[in-house]
């Protein structure tokens, strides 16, 4: 069955982009005379830009890895990831475009790195300039976003072709490349976590800052993941989807919540009980400007689904899941936000009427773009090998 | 008092599985079936309810959860304060981070342990325990059904039979059980 927007989604998301433009709008007249503006505004488009670009993203990841490891129960979901990860090369773009304005100015007080007055006075980034100079990292960006958009682009088409002459050498060959998604993921996700997030706070380091950015962006995409399906499912498409796909994908966004606190917490704790005054700071100086958005953020992502995902009826409940799911997806937001901007605007952030107004303007686009990729292509895939495991699935 | 009990086998377990079907739709009640590995979707089909070990699992963790935390308050700081690193050790909660990990291998520990030993005493399958099974081929190749005329007093064991022989067993076994 052929998905159509429906005219109130449309309808919702004109609203939303509308509300999120104006409250743009009135937020940079409010406050285009500060000395932040610039940094603000850059650090807002970064911390949008890399979370619904790592949305599309931890999808693509999830497909490869469902490909790689022969997953059958996933079949009938397949599509719903493909859209979500179709997300990607407009991801790419704003995020390419944000990363762009930034090196144009000099770092903008985003990445200090970039800016070769600090540099001059500026011990510990010199030892580090063989990795972080503009020129290394503008070439490890376009090789990820390359690698990612090749490999998106491969499946996608594979995907439709499939469905057209079916057989079993397009799995194998799915099967190969996810595989080597994986490989290149494994490396990438660090370091692009490292270029594009770890380096705003340029004079610290963490070993499991990637996974742990990683773990974020998983967790938020299951959640889109599990919310769209539901939306399709409540409008009556996706009739071989029934409620052992929700439940799994419900134990997935379960399941990467915990990998993300653990995570949250792996770092935090070692950084804590070290106690070494070069990798506390990091720490230190969130926890004073933002004590409470910094612990109620992580209270959000790991006691919500904790406690209230725990039971298998939570878990196959729509109201339930979707509930938890959006405050979980705000929670990761705030963590891209906590991320980015302590660590360029410090003790300046907040919270106001730029920051809402954006995020609610790339949601829009972004909810806009997966609804769309959901009409270009057959909602349930009809060739797949594992299609008849899936419609069966039941756990 | 001893009870009458047919014994059904199968050699494959979606015969069984139709059979079943059929049976449980003339309203026979299936007490029990017999398998060498998980038959899938057997549950719903012989009415069995949904396992309640997950939520003995929570209340296991929530012990080991408890346990670990009156635990180590006592030995890391009312019995012996333990200076690790200058961390402060008058204070369970201003050191509470040093002890999530503790803490966390205990719950899983007690939950696993827990829900293991719990799984062994409801099936009764303690090590030295006699076995279950009707017939050891169950644990080999062969699927069984357990049928108790008790549980079926509308129909009489003719009538069971007759509605039997269509499910394409192989084998059909009737003992006295008390």
């Amino acid at each position: 069955m052929e998905f159509k927007i429906t005219d109130s989604a449309q309808k919702t998301i004109r609203y939303v982009v509308l509300i999120g433009f104006v409250l743009l709008v009135v937020g940079i007249l409010l406050n285009y005379k500060d000395a932040h503006f610039m940094t603000r505004l850059l650090t807002n488009g970064l911390i949008n830009g890399f979370f619904f670009f790592a949305l599309g993203l931890g999808a693509l990841f999830f497909l490869a890895l469902n490909y790689a490891t022969e997953s059958g129960w996933y079949a009938s979901v397949k599509r719903v990831i493909e859209a979500v990860a179709g997300f990607l090369p407009y991801g790419m773009g704003l995020l390419g475009a944000v990363l762009l304005i930034i090196t144009i100015l000099d770092g903008a007080h985003i990445y200090i790195w970039m800016d070769n007055e600090v540099v001059k006075h500026d011990e510990i980034i010199q030892g580090k300039s063989a990795y972080l100079n503009v020129w290394f990292f503008w070439i490890r960006t376009i090789i990820y976003f390359i690698t990612y958009f090749l490999f998106l682009r491969g499946f996608k088409k594979r995907s439709i072709e499939e469905d057209e002459r079916g057989g079993t050498d397009l799995h194998f060959k799915n099967y190969r490349r996810g595989a080597h998604f994986l490989i290149f993921f494994a490396v990438f996700s660090s370091t692009s976590a490292w270029d594009w997030l770890m380096s705003i706070d340029v004079h610290w380091f963490s070993t499991l800052y990637g996974w742990y950015t990683f773990a974020g962006m998983w967790c938020s995409s299951m959640v889109v993941l599990v919310i769209t399906t539901m939306y399709l499912k409540k409008l009556g498409y996706l009739p071989k989807v029934n409620e052992s796909h929700i439940h799994d994908l419900g134990k997935w966004t379960f399941a990467t919540s915990f990998l993300w606190s653990y995570l949250w917490f792996s770092q935090f704790m070692l950084i804590w009980y070290a106690n070494i005054g070069e990798e506390v700071t990091y720490y230190a100086m969130r926890i004073e400007n933002f004590k409470f958005l910094y612990f109620a953020m992580f209270i959000i992502n790991f006691a919500f689904p904790m406690l209230i995902l725990m039971s298998r009826d939570a878990k196959r409940n729509f109201g339930i899941l979707t509930f938890v799911g959006l405050i979980i997806l705000t929670g990761h937001w705030l963590d891209v936000f906590i991320m980015v901007s302590a660590g360029s605007l410090g003790a300046n952030a907040t919270i106001g009427l730029i920051e809402i107004g954006m995020a609610l303007m790339v949601l829009g686009a972004f909810v806009f773009v997966i609804l769309r990729n959901l009409t270009k292509a057959p909602l349930t895939p009809v060739n797949h090998p594992f299609l008849d495991e899936s419609v069966h699935h039941d756990i | 008092m001893a009870e009458k009990v047919i014994y059904v086998m199968y050699d494959d377990e979606e015969v069984l599985k139709d059979g079943a079907k059929v049976l449980v739709s003339k309203g026979i009640k299936i007490a029990e079936v017999f398998s060498p590995f998980p038959i899938h979707g057997i549950d719903p089909i012989i009415g069995i309810k949904n396992t309640r070990l997950g939520i003995m699992a929570f209340l296991y963790g929530l012990t080991g959860l408890m346990l670990a935390t009156v635990g180590m308050r006592y030995f890391m700081v009312t019995d012996w304060p333990m200076n690790i690193g200058g961390k402060p050790n008058f204070s369970y909660l201003e050191n509470m981070l040093a002890f999530v990990p503790v803490t966390f291998e205990f719950t899983v520990l007690c939950a696993a342990h827990g829900m293991a030993i719990t799984y062994l005493l409801a099936n009764k399958t303690l090590p030295g325990m006699p076995a279950q099974n009707p017939d050891p081929r169950t644990t080999d190749d062969r699927f069984v059904m357990e049928i108790r005329l008790s549980d079926n007093q509308r129909l009489s064991e003719n009538e069971i039979d007759a509605l039997l022989k269509d499910t394409g067993f192989v084998e059909i076994d009737k003992k006295e059980i008390n």
